[in-house]
């Protein structure tokens, strides 16, 4: 490279770049430093170094085993893995929904429009919904029917997180769509396939960069969610997330904290690094 | 599936999208301050916003950061855009994963990381303390990540002939950027401005870990009110932001559609 173009480089790269270092890679090492150090008495953090906030984390206490912290982590997977299919049971026909239709731009709006509007608002409607008194109970009044208890509980949290991330799959999973060969079915059929085996062979696979993409995109925020747990859950739907906020907060056992934070960093960061591996610079793109 | 049925699931996912904000939008005209029944219309809840004087100072809030923030990751973005898209370099790769770290990370995670370095950074250099400050910093480093995205995927479009050619011209690089590049991708820049604008006034979670006491911004008060309890007040705060969405959207609609 000449001179001239070392500099150039230099100028577009260096800002983003050292950026990137100080407020990404720096803090995450941070972190991991962090969970091997202990809580002193005012509530910073002190050494020697230790393994005790990952052994408290498996539930390995003085007490014996207690994997309290293995089961939150266990429902936050169980939010993730059930919201991810009530939101691919929702969004996949309705991105052919949106291709096959005439009005694409007006749909792809409609999709797009609460993906945007602020999501503590998206929550907060489930609320005004579910309260004692809401929406929904005047509306089974009105039917005579038995009012229902529903903030706060795990059902909401459930239905408001599907709610929050249905748009996130539907956007990348409608790219794909959009750009399926449906020659390839008509030959799927020549060939004496029928609908499902059509379906299955010769249209899914063409979906799956976007479905992928779009399950990512909806799994690890509601891996990684406290603010649905906290608000619709009322305080008693506790997911890792919530454990992280409480360490960093109210708790304030940033140590410990920190170590929750780097399990929860490495799963995300290992699941990443796969994508990465196998869906290349072209796949990695379907995720913005 | 068959059509029919493609067509009905396809409303009911709508309805789904759009009756809980409806929802809100309805309330928020309620004369009623208690309930859901309607009570009959009212703009009460909105003058009541317009002598809300605390309200106001968190808007202010919320713009400063957003106006600095979206500044800092355009620039700082737009420039890293060019360079990966330009140049092959050893630790490319590193780069491009390191950007997509903020893309994916679950909110939290940011959050409390950025906290972490802000807390460690203030016991070695005294002065630094969170504020407006900290937020802007934490939310350009989001920001920064998705208008270098948005920025190079509007730049892998382009036609390489063309800059080319500004060079057998003998283009200097600074004006072959201006005259030709700029031109041709200044809507993707503005587009990923307006996409980092929007993602800096909705953020709650980071900002919630990296402000301090003085720097309230509106979801932080939203977040707080919620949490006392529903009231037509945050009925109408709320409708005010879809508004600004829907008009935000539409702006971007506009501006991504000349090409």
């Amino acid at each position: 490279m000449s001179r001239a173009s070392w500099k150039r480089l230099l100028a577009t790269v260096f800002p983003g770049t050292a950026w990137l270092l100080l407020f990404t890679l720096l803090p995450t090492l941070l972190i991991l430093y962090a969970s091997f150090l202990q809580r002193d008495p005012h509530g910073w953090l002190s050494g020697p170094l230790t393994l005790a906030n990952y052994a408290r984390f498996l539930g390995l206490g003085p007490d014996g085993f207690d994997p309290l912290y293995l089961r939150i982590l266990g429902r936050s997977f169980l939010l993730g893995a059930v919201t991810t299919f009530f939101v691919v049971l929702l969004g996949y026909p309705f991105a052919f929904f949106i291709a096959r239709s005439r009005h694409k731009n007006l749909l792809l709006l409609l999709v797009v429009l609460p993906f945007w509007t602020n999501f503590l608002i998206r929550v907060y409607a489930w609320i005004v919904i579910f309260q004692r008194k809401g929406v929904l109970n005047a509306l089974l009044d009105n039917l005579g029917l038995q009012p229902l208890h529903l903030y706060p509980s795990w059902t909401a949290v459930y239905v408001g997180a599907v709610y929050t991330y249905l748009p996130f799959l539907i956007l990348p999973l409608y790219a794909s769509v959009e750009k399926i060969d449906w020659t390839l079915l008509e030959a799927a059929y020549d060939l004496g396939a029928g609908r499902v085996r059509g379906f299955w062979h010769a249209v899914f696979p063409q979906t799956l960069p976007g479905l992928v993409a779009g399950v990512l995109l909806v799994f690890i925020p509601a891996l990684g969610t406290f603010v649905i747990s906290d608000l619709l859950g009322g305080g008693k739907a506790i997911l890792i997330g919530n454990v992280i906020q409480q360490q960093f907060g109210g708790s304030r056992d940033w140590a410990f904290g920190s170590a929750a934070t780097f399990v929860l960093m490495a799963i995300v960061l290992g699941g990443l690094w796969l994508y990465a591996r196998r869906a290349g610079e072209r796949g990695m793109e379907e995720l913005v | 599936m068959s059509r029919r049925l493609l067509s009905l699931h396809g409303l009911a996912v709508l309805l789904f999208l759009y009756l809980p904000i409806a929802v809100i939008v309805v309330l928020s005209f309620n004369s009623s301050k208690y309930g859901v029944a309607w009570h009959g219309f009212t703009l009460d809840w909105y003058v009541r916003l317009l002598s809300h004087s605390r309200l106001h100072g968190y808007v202010a809030n919320s713009l400063i950061v957003a106006f600095s923030s979206t500044a800092i990751a355009t620039v700082v973005g737009t420039l890293l855009a060019l360079g990966l898209s330009r140049y092959r370099f050893g630790g490319r790769g590193a780069v491009l994963f390191l950007l997509y770290v903020p893309v994916v990370i679950p909110d939290v995670v940011m959050g409390v990381s950025l906290l972490l370095l802000f807390a460690w950074a203030q016991n070695y250099l005294r002065g630094l303390h969170l504020g407006l400050g900290t937020v802007i910093i934490a939310h350009a480093t989001f920001q920064i990540a998705y208008v270098t995205l948005v920025v190079k995927s509007r730049l892998a479009g382009l036609d390489p002939s063309l800059e080319e050619a500004a060079a057998d011209l003998g283009a200097t690089s600074w004006r072959r950027f201006w005259a030709v590049t700029f031109p041709l991708v200044w809507p993707g820049i503005a587009a990923a401005a307006l996409l980092a604008f929007t993602l800096s006034l909705d953020d709650f979670v980071i900002t919630f870990f990296t402000a301090g006491p003085g720097a309230t911004t509106l979801p932080i008060y939203i977040y707080s009110s919620v949490k006392r309890g529903v009231t037509p007040e945050i009925h109408a705060v709320s409708t005010l932001m879809i508004a600004v969405t829907t008009l935000a959207l539409i702006g971007v609609q506009r501006i991504s559609r000349r090409r």
